[in-house]
């Protein structure tokens, strides 16, 4: 049975790591349906979160063929039971139709900020689960939707066991 | 010491144990070649007619040597004629160092003159690779380079070295010492062991399966000394192949699309597959689903994304085979089967008398395998010669039989029989090709020539691309789309022009007669072997299919 999948990686920090590593994903023929990366606390590392859908095999081998990189230090598989996970939404919505304060109550509910207006439109920033985030983007579809730009999700485990973190990488 | 980027090169293929280099001179390479040359007393350098020569003749000589093979080429056209070659090493898990000139570093991505991005190209088929754009990491680059190729699952390493990083100079540390870092060295799962124990003794009917981890691994005698406690039979994948002797009385050959009979058979009425190094590729194992159906798989691999990844083990164990065939030779308990030696003994008898005065491939590579001994390397290209050679030639031990498995690249054979004779100290090695496979990379022959190498090249000539033909004729109604070569090239009178020897034989007699006639001193030498262009490779499992899919005639 397919479902979506989150795995975190620890890489070196370096030039083509990225490529190294979404090659492998396409190689295989597995479809990333997000990805995100950025540096760790210790510079020689960065972070990647990877979101894929596939069945158990395909997670079998994905964390497996990852593994094997030499630029892959850590690599964990991240239930979503067991992990604490948030995406990042900016949005620009237009302000015709629907009056701003009504957009700035929608944008409260959700618990977002504004970071931009003019007289014609409102820049959100609104941060939380993917679910969170869809359900937003949904209410905001009535209002007029300019431009949107998801972050993808971070991720992190939950407890302080079988963590990535840098200071185990020996 | 303070050394360029070049003498770091030399310096550190020294410290590796690198006696030979395979390569081929360009502008980027050009600071790399003038060490060569001065450090020619120390490091020996093949020049190839081509690249991709070069490239199999460094993967057969790893191959040959168990040690990494070099190879050296220039920036743009020569590294992208590597291509085929990293990826004939990447899929059969050679131990290759690749070494490509680039550019320099302020000129790269600017579409410089012959400027590729080989580290992108090359990306899917690499174990590892890296672009040198500082000189102070250079040396540590080499040394990890040697290392990865060698370690766990051997493999390819491309290492990109842009043209100021030859000249620019930095300290050298004769006594650097590299180490993989723990968590990138694979790990080892051992936790059912004490099943796979079970599951042997539980068996009546093993088969012991093995595949190109033997040989790398340098595990031959283990198989044996597991077989004899077992009483269990042996097969081999193509790779697998010289895992044990031919001649060893439960030894089957081959198994798979091509592979013998009993060794087909036997494994399908087997009840438990003992996989030793392999990685059931499609051509091994037919239909998938139907492949261990009525059968446990107890699968060891050095590389735990082979365990699952094609076949769904029953068992699996992760780990070199150095570390665990003694172990389960030491703790299995066993449970031996008569009856199943018995059906073994009489698999292995059926079928093997067949016409022996013919002028068939069987006959001739029976001819051929008998005039040389057992230390002499055979190399195959791609098609039916190779699975004759496979099925019929009797390797004695391992390392000798050297052929493109995973990739099934045409046009392999000529350059890694210079490979594989280079590796013994310029001995004789045979190489079985064909008109299509040799007429890929034939211009190798100027390096037979030049290096004076006795390869004997056995061109079992059926005038068509004939695994292709067979295709054609069982699958496609003997509708022959381009496999009709309709060539004139005059073999004999090609190889002289080579300043090779070139023959024709056209009956066993007279190829007996040539072999005889050859001096060991003489260089390499051509024998044209006319064959029935029907010749089929037989028995063989269509693709996909099953046992009882087999055709035998």
């Amino acid at each position: 049975m397919s479902e979506k999948f989150t795995v975190g990686i620890i890489v070196s920090n370096h030039f083509g790591v990225l490529n190294r590593v979404a090659s492998l994903y396409a190689k295989r023929g597995y479809n990333i349906d997000s990805l995100t990366v950025g540096e760790t606390e210790n510079s020689a590392y960065s972070r990647m979160t990877i979101i894929s859908t596939g069945d158990d095999y395909m997670k079998n081998q994905v964390l497996r063929q990852l593994q094997k990189l030499h630029d892959v230090k850590m690599v964990v598989l991240l239930d979503k039971e067991s992990s604490v996970s948030v995406e990042q939404l900016l949005i620009k919505l237009k302000v015709n139709g629907t009056g701003k304060q009504a957009i700035s109550d929608l944008i409260n509910d959700y618990g977002g900020k504004v970071m931009d207006f003019g007289g014609d439109f409102i820049t959100a920033e609104i941060t939380g689960s993917s679910d969170r985030i869809e359900r937003f983007i949904d209410s905001a579809r009535e209002i007029g939707i300019l431009e949107v730009c998801r972050s993808g999700l971070v991720s992190v485990i939950c407890g302080t066991e079988n963590i990535l973190s840098v200071e185990n990488i020996k | 010491m303070v050394l360029s980027g070049s003498e770091i090169l030399i310096e550190e293929l020294v410290k590796h144990g690198v006696e030979t280099v395979f390569g081929y001179p360009g502008g980027s390479v050009l600071n790399i070649y003038d060490e060569l040359y001065k450090n020619s007393h120390r490091i020996s350098h093949i020049l190839s007619a081509h690249e991709q020569g070069a490239a199999h003749a460094a993967d057969a000589y790893a191959r040959v040597s168990g040690k990494p093979g070099v190879v050296i080429a220039t920036s743009g056209p020569g590294a992208t004629n590597l291509v085929t070659g990293i990826a004939n090493a990447y899929l059969d898990s050679v131990p290759v160092v690749f070494i490509t000139g680039n550019v320099a570093v302020p000129m790269l991505g600017r579409d410089s003159f012959q400027e590729i991005d080989i580290i992108g190209v090359t990306l899917p088929i690499v174990k590892h690779s890296y672009v040198v754009r500082d000189i102070k990491d250079l040396q540590r680059t080499l040394s990890e380079a040697f290392l990865i190729a060698a370690s766990d699952r051997k493999g390819p390493v491309l290492v990109d070295i842009p043209k100021n990083i030859q000249t620019d100079t930095c300290k050298y540390d004769a006594g650097l010492k590299v180490t993989l870092k723990s968590g990138e060295s694979l790990p080892s799962d051992l936790s059912r062991f004490d099943e796979a124990i079970a599951a042997i003794e539980k068996s009546k009917r093993p088969y012991i399966y093995c595949g190109g981890g033997v040989t790398a691994s340098d595990c031959g005698e283990y198989i044996m000394q597991l077989s004899e406690k077992l009483r269990a039979p042996v097969g081999a994948s193509i790779m697998g192949i010289g895992s044990v002797p031919y001649s060893y009385e439960r030894y089957l050959g081959m198994s798979g699309m091509h592979g013998r009979y009993a060794a087909n058979i036997a494994q399908s009425e087997a009840d438990l597959i003992i996989a030793l190094g392999v990685r059931f590729s499609d051509r091994a194992t037919g239909s998938t689903k139907e492949y261990s159906k009525h059968c446990q798989v107890l699968h060891v691999d050095i590389d735990p994304a082979e365990l699952g990844k094609n076949v769904g083990p029953d068992i699996s164990l992760c780990g070199s085979l150095k570390v665990i065939l003694p172990r389960l030779i030491l703790e299995s308990r066993v449970n031996p089967s008569e009856e199943w030696e018995a059906r073994i003994r009489d698999l292995k008898a059926a079928g093997s008398v067949w016409p022996t005065e013919e002028f068939t491939p069987r006959n001739i590579i029976h001819r051929v395998n008998t005039f040389y001994d057992n230390e002499t390397v055979v190399a195959t290209d791609v098609g039916q010669h190779q699975m004759w050679v496979a099925q019929y030639y009797a390797f004695e031990k391992p390392r000798k039989l050297v052929t493109s498995g995973g990739l099934g690249a045409m046009g392999f054979g000529l350059g890694a029989a210079i490979g594989a004779s280079v590796a013994r100290g310029a001995k004789r090695a045979v190489l079985f090709t064909s008109e299509g496979s040799f007429g890929m990379n034939l211009n190798e022959l100027a390096t037979a020539v030049t290096q004076n190498l006795p390869v004997t090249i056995i061109l079992l000539n059926n005038g068509v691309l004939g695994m292709v033909r067979q295709w054609q004729s069982l699958f496609f109604d003997e509708r022959y789309s381009q496999t009709t070569l309709n060539r004139k090239t005059d073999f004999p009178a090609l190889a002289q022009a080579f300043g090779a020897l070139g023959y024709a034989a056209n009956t066993l007699g007279e190829l007996d007669d040539i072999l005889k006639s050859v001096p060991d001193n003489a260089g390499p030498c051509l024998i044209d072997c006319k064959i029935d262009e029907d010749e089929r490779v037989l028995p063989m499992i269509p693709a996909g299919g099953t046992i009882r899919d087999m055709l035998i005639n």
